[in-house]
């Protein structure tokens, strides 16, 4: 859903490994980012996401291939003569200066004239909402305050791309959510290309013009929210993205795949025949119906309330299915899980070891 | 403190009062008093004629009739103003000790704050390492290599250079200050400079700061705090030295120390007059110490300024 076709950023086959360390941190990434884009990279810690927002800001050198802005390879161009900004994980304010003074550093650096540094300091914190702030030490604000300063602090400069490492890391969930539609807008109202890094997937859905998916250093998968949410390409972005019941299933055709004892119509097409597959279930496209013949049984484990729904496990032919449902259910109780053949997705076998993260039963079908 | 803990305080205190107190107060006492002999009648007696009558009852049975009061004087405190010129160049030593200190030990303890943490452990122990040998030990080994025939006159002589006059000169005095106090530069600067976040730095150039500007517009003054106590922790005992003057300077250039010492131990000896120089001199290291905190905690009115 990019704005604009020009490509801003390209990675091409982007390679990095540690000085102290045998394992690469990045395996071969390709990446190009838009103008005007809103790219979130989404992964776990140690996935590569922040190593691929040092490359791009200048603060880490691949190993192997090409970073390009405009078209033009700025792999050996130091940081100070990039036209990007960062706002660091841990904001990284000046401690010696007060908040104007550092949201001036760069204007100042760059040899503004004091009158406009005034003017653009003063319509940035105005921006940020921190009007009246600055002549406060960097101390004497909130977590929140800091983190709004430091954004302002690497906008004030125009940048062509802002870099933004978990930036709502260290806020509390209310004020997390504030800040992203905060940030959110900022990006449309200024438009410029914004490569955010988080771990949190909602945030991201939330966001985003584009997901990146990252694990163990590659990409998994690059998308849209729906697309990543609706049609992951892997067991890995199912479960990452929301939480997923995901089964060993075999394809005996097209549109018809075998899980859980039992031969399900599907949407999906293009496998080998009898092809061991993942199958993928959203808990929220399950409803839970009375036991009967014509649906999958099994028998509910625990309810949780969870404030929108329950989160209710129920153990059907040995595996545990995760379903959220605004109806309660009694422990014990024999049920029916009903799915439509579109909310199942059936994805290729990745050569991942499989997440444990959400599907408790594991042990069983092994 | 909570009030039932505050008396694990009270040893500190004792030794306060003991070793710092009291002799603070006969330091003053000593000071502001000089001792004026009288005859058995009270009548105030001039030196000379004190001198006289010692000599005169020296070898007899009889007593000598001379009796010393203390009384109260700004006569030594008046004495100590003939001494300015000592004061003056013992501080412009210890000036000179510190700035190259600085100019030397800022660089270091810099690199030694970024390297990998294994690798300041070997660096912090090789700079604390000539700390363990007896002070005067490492600067008589200093005199050695200094001499007309020392080690490094004989090195010189061997490509045809020198012999230069190294011992007994100022820079001689200094080049002890420096080799001794340069720890006490290096390791305040490096503490602090440890605290200074990697990411700052980084944030520095992603706005634009090249090398130089980092340095001057954060780590500088980041780094102020312990600019001031490496400062104050060389300056203090340069200022006061009298080993290093009397063992490398040989005596000729006397520093505030040796006068000093020289009033206590010495054949000048005149304990009123020693204190009053070193509640002058202890009087100049708190002004010093004042211009030196203002560094530390200007730098919030400086930064403006600075930018």
């Amino acid at each position: 859903m990019s704005n604009s076709k020009n490509k801003i950023i390209e990675l091409k086959n982007v390679s990095m490994t540690f000085r102290d360390s045998d394992t690469p941190v990045l395996n071969n990434i390709s990446l190009d980012i838009h103008d005007n884009e809103f790219v979130t990279l989404l992964g776990p810690s140690g996935c590569g996401k922040t190593t691929t927002l040092r490359i791009i800001g200048g603060f880490a050198t691949p190993d192997k291939g090409d970073l390009l802005f405009n078209g033009k390879r700025i792999n050996d161009v130091p940081p100070y003569k990039r036209q990007v900004n960062t706002v660091f994980q841990k904001y990284a304010l000046f401690p010696h200066l007060n908040v104007y003074d550092n949201v001036a550093f760069g204007l100042r650096i760059s040899k503004v004239p004091e009158k406009e540094i005034k003017q653009r300091v003063a319509e940035m914190l105005e921006i940020v909402d921190l009007e009246g702030f600055e002549r406060r030490s960097i101390d004497q604000l909130s977590g929140g305050q800091q983190q709004r300063i430091a954004i302002a602090r690497a906008l004030v400069n125009n940048p062509k791309i802002l870099l933004l490492d978990e930036p709502l890391g260290a806020l509390d969930l209310k004020l997390r959510k504030e800040m992203q539609i905060e940030l959110k807008k900022i990006q449309q109202r200024m438009s410029i290309t914004f490569v955010y890094v988080t771990h949190d997937q909602e945030e991201a859905l939330t966001m985003s013009d584009t997901v990146v998916v990252m694990n163990k250093g590659e990409i998994q998968q690059i998308g849209t929210p729906q697309d990543i949410y609706n049609e992951p390409v892997n067991a890995f972005v199912a479960d990452f993205i929301g939480e997923s019941n995901i089964l060993p299933g075999i394809m005996h055709r097209d549109y018809l795949v075998e899980f859980a004892g039992n031969n399900f119509d599907c949407v999906d097409g293009g496998f080998d025949e009898m092809e061991p597959v993942d199958v993928v279930i959203r808990p929220e496209d399950i409803t839970i119906v009375p036991a009967s013949d014509e649906v999958l049984n099994g028998v509910v484990e625990t309810v949780t309330f969870k404030g929108v729904h329950y989160e209710i496990v129920v153990n059907a032919y040995s595996d545990y299915w995760i379903v959220h449902s605004t109806k309660s259910a009694n422990v014990g109780e024999v049920v029916g899980l009903s799915f439509t053949p579109e909310d199942i997705h059936i994805m290729k076998k990745s050569e991942m070891p499989k997440i444990t993260r959400y599907t408790v039963g594991q042990g069983e079908e092994a | 403190m909570n009030k039932n803990t505050k008396w694990v305080a009270s040893p500190y205190l004792l030794w306060m009062v003991v070793f710092v107190i009291v002799p603070l107060v006969l330091i003053g006492v000593f000071a502001f008093t000089v001792n004026v002999p009288y005859d058995l009648e009270g009548n105030r007696l001039t030196e000379e004629q004190a001198s006289e009558l010692k000599l005169a009852y020296e070898g007899t049975d009889e007593e000598i009739p001379v009796v010393y009061k203390t009384v109260f004087s700004w006569n030594n405190i008046i004495a100590v103003s003939q001494y300015l010129p000592v004061l003056l160049n013992s501080a412009w030593l210890a000036l000179i000790a510190t700035l190259i200190c600085l100019v030397i030990g800022y660089p270091i303890a810099y690199l030694m704050s970024r390297v990998n943490p294994s690798y300041q452990r070997l660096i912090q122990m090789l700079i604390m390492l000539p700390m363990w040998m007896n002070f005067l030990l490492r600067t008589y080994a200093w005199m050695t290599l200094l001499e007309k025939n020392g080690w490094i006159n004989r090195i010189l002589g061997l490509v045809g250079i020198g012999p230069f006059d190294m011992i007994n000169t100022q820079g001689a005095v200094v080049l002890g200050m420096i080799y001794n106090y340069l720890p006490f530069m290096i390791l305040p600067l490096y503490s602090v400079m440890l605290k200074i976040q990697n990411t700052t730095i980084e944030a520095a150039q992603d706005l634009g700061a090249g090398n130089i500007r980092v340095f001057t517009k954060v780590v500088i003054p980041l780094s102020m705090p312990g600019i001031a106590s490496g400062i104050t922790m060389v300056f203090v005992p340069a200022v006061s030295t009298f080993i290093i003057s009397r063992m490398l300077g040989g005596g000729t250039n006397m520093l505030i120390g040796d006068l000093i010492d020289l009033q206590f131990l010495g054949n000048a000896y005149n304990p009123n007059l020693g204190a009053a120089i070193s509640l002058v001199l202890m009087a100049f290291i708190l002004l010093c110490m004042s211009i030196t905190n203002q560094l530390d905690n200007g730098d919030e009115e400086m930064e403006g300024k600075m930018l």
